[in-house]
């Protein structure tokens, strides 16, 4: 087991390729473990060296001395999610550069993303091509589901994280290789609290909020609700049967973000998904145009 | 708990900058609307420093207060959550303080 972040092996960031079946670690956070290990290692050795030799030993000890005493302050002002950030833009540019819309699915676990994008691409690959990296904990369930649609998908299972990172998806994008002029959907874990801090190059973030849950979600994760550009309101088929205010949840919405816009749907009956579907029609023709003009 | 993650970025960060020099000190700049819970960071960090040149270091956390300004009307108000209302009855609020995440400082021996 990994000392500094108390993780296991079998723990650790990989990626599948249903088609091939075949896993490959993505580890990162592993790499750096060893990165901070070796150097450890090289103080202790010049440390024991100095020990070796009395007259350098002594220097050693009182330059120690003297700098305990006088610690030096080094200004770094460095943003801790830089190197995500960074990554993210690359991604971003990617996507640009082949006219991908790129979106970043986000809920809190069994809302109905897997299902929604069942449905999405079985109603719309004639017209659009759409590629899918699924974001799980564990398990390649998700990305089978979806490759029954016939269309092409990786897994990425982040072990003990929480959320997808920029340079796993990345990785998966190495492996999907999604075509030009595409649609990407990024169905993140299932969390509406990390994923909103991690930025992955998206074009946007799609919050997905069933009528099975709170219809104060908004208010109680606002981070997500607030980073997110749509609001999808899944299960719409359920509200007979459920205690569920759809006025009030989108006000809840509006109060964290006036300008989201919202969808309700049922991606089991259908209902309200030709809006859903026109939205993204939309948005890949803006993205065409924006290829085509200078 | 992405607070694990965040205070291994910390680390790596801080690490990468001290060289084969230990550190004795760290200042952060969190922010109260930053999604990110300063208790759950040195909580974190004892763990994640541990065999690296910040094992030991004092850990320091400047919480840096929510503020916004409102796009309708322009006043600035405190905010305690990502989201508030203006006085003018508008809820277009710009965040303009209190999402930092940011590593200020470190003493170094």
């Amino acid at each position: 087991m990994c000392t500094t972040c108390g993780c296991s092996d079998g723990a650790l960031p990989t990626l599948t390729d249903p088609e091939t079946g075949e896993t490959v670690g993505i580890g990162a956070a592993h790499d750096h473990h060893h990165h901070a290990h070796e150097h450890n290692h090289a103080h202790d050795h010049h440390h024991d060296h100095a020990h070796s030799h009395p007259h350098a030993g002594h220097e050693h000890g009182h330059a120690h001395v003297h700098a305990t005493a006088h610690g030096t302050t080094v200004a770094l002002e460095a943003e801790v999610l830089a190197k995500n950030n960074r990554l993210a833009e690359r991604n971003r540019g990617w996507f640009e550069g082949r006219n991908i819309l790129a979106l970043n699915l986000v809920s809190s676990p069994g809302a109905g993303k897997t299902t929604l994008l069942e449905r999405t691409l079985m109603e719309l690959s004639d017209e659009l091509p759409i590629s899918v990296v699924e974001g799980d904990q564990a398990t390649v369930n998700d990305a089978e589901r979806i490759r029954a649609t016939g269309a092409r998908v990786v897994q990425i299972n982040t072990g003990t994280g929480c959320h997808l990172e920029a340079d796993m998806l990345a990785r998966g994008l190495r492996t999907l290789n999604p075509p030009m002029n595409s649609v990407l959907m990024i169905e993140n874990v299932g969390n509406l609290v990390c994923p909103a801090l991690f930025d992955l190059g998206e074009r946007c973030k799609v919050a997905i909020l069933s009528v099975t849950e709170g219809e104060d979600k908004p208010i109680k994760y606002p981070h997500m609700f607030r980073a997110a550009e749509v609001m999808i309101l899944n299960k719409i088929d359920l509200l007979p049967h459920v205690q569920f205010d759809v006025a009030r949840c989108i006000e809840h919405a509006r109060q964290i973000n006036p300008d989201i816009r919202v969808f309700q749907v049922s991606a089991v009956t259908g209902e309200g998904l030709v809006d859903w579907y026109a939205w993204l029609r939309q948005q890949v023709a803006a993205g065409t145009q924006a290829q085509v003009a200078p | 708990m992405h607070e694990l993650g965040i205070t291994r970025n910390i680390v790596s960060i801080v690490a990468e900058h001290a060289g084969d020099r230990r550190v004795k000190r760290v200042a952060l700049e969190i922010g109260r609307l930053s999604a990110v819970m300063p208790d759950a960071i040195r909580f974190c960090f004892d763990v994640c420093s541990k065999d690296t040149p910040l094992e030991g270091a004092e850990l320091e956390i400047h919480e840096i207060p929510g503020r916004g300004r409102c796009l309708e009307c322009g006043a600035e108000l405190e905010l305690n959550e990502p989201f508030g209302r203006c006085e003018c009855g508008s809820v277009r609020i710009e965040c303009i303080g209190g999402e930092e995440l940011k590593i200020k400082e470190m003493e170094v021996y």
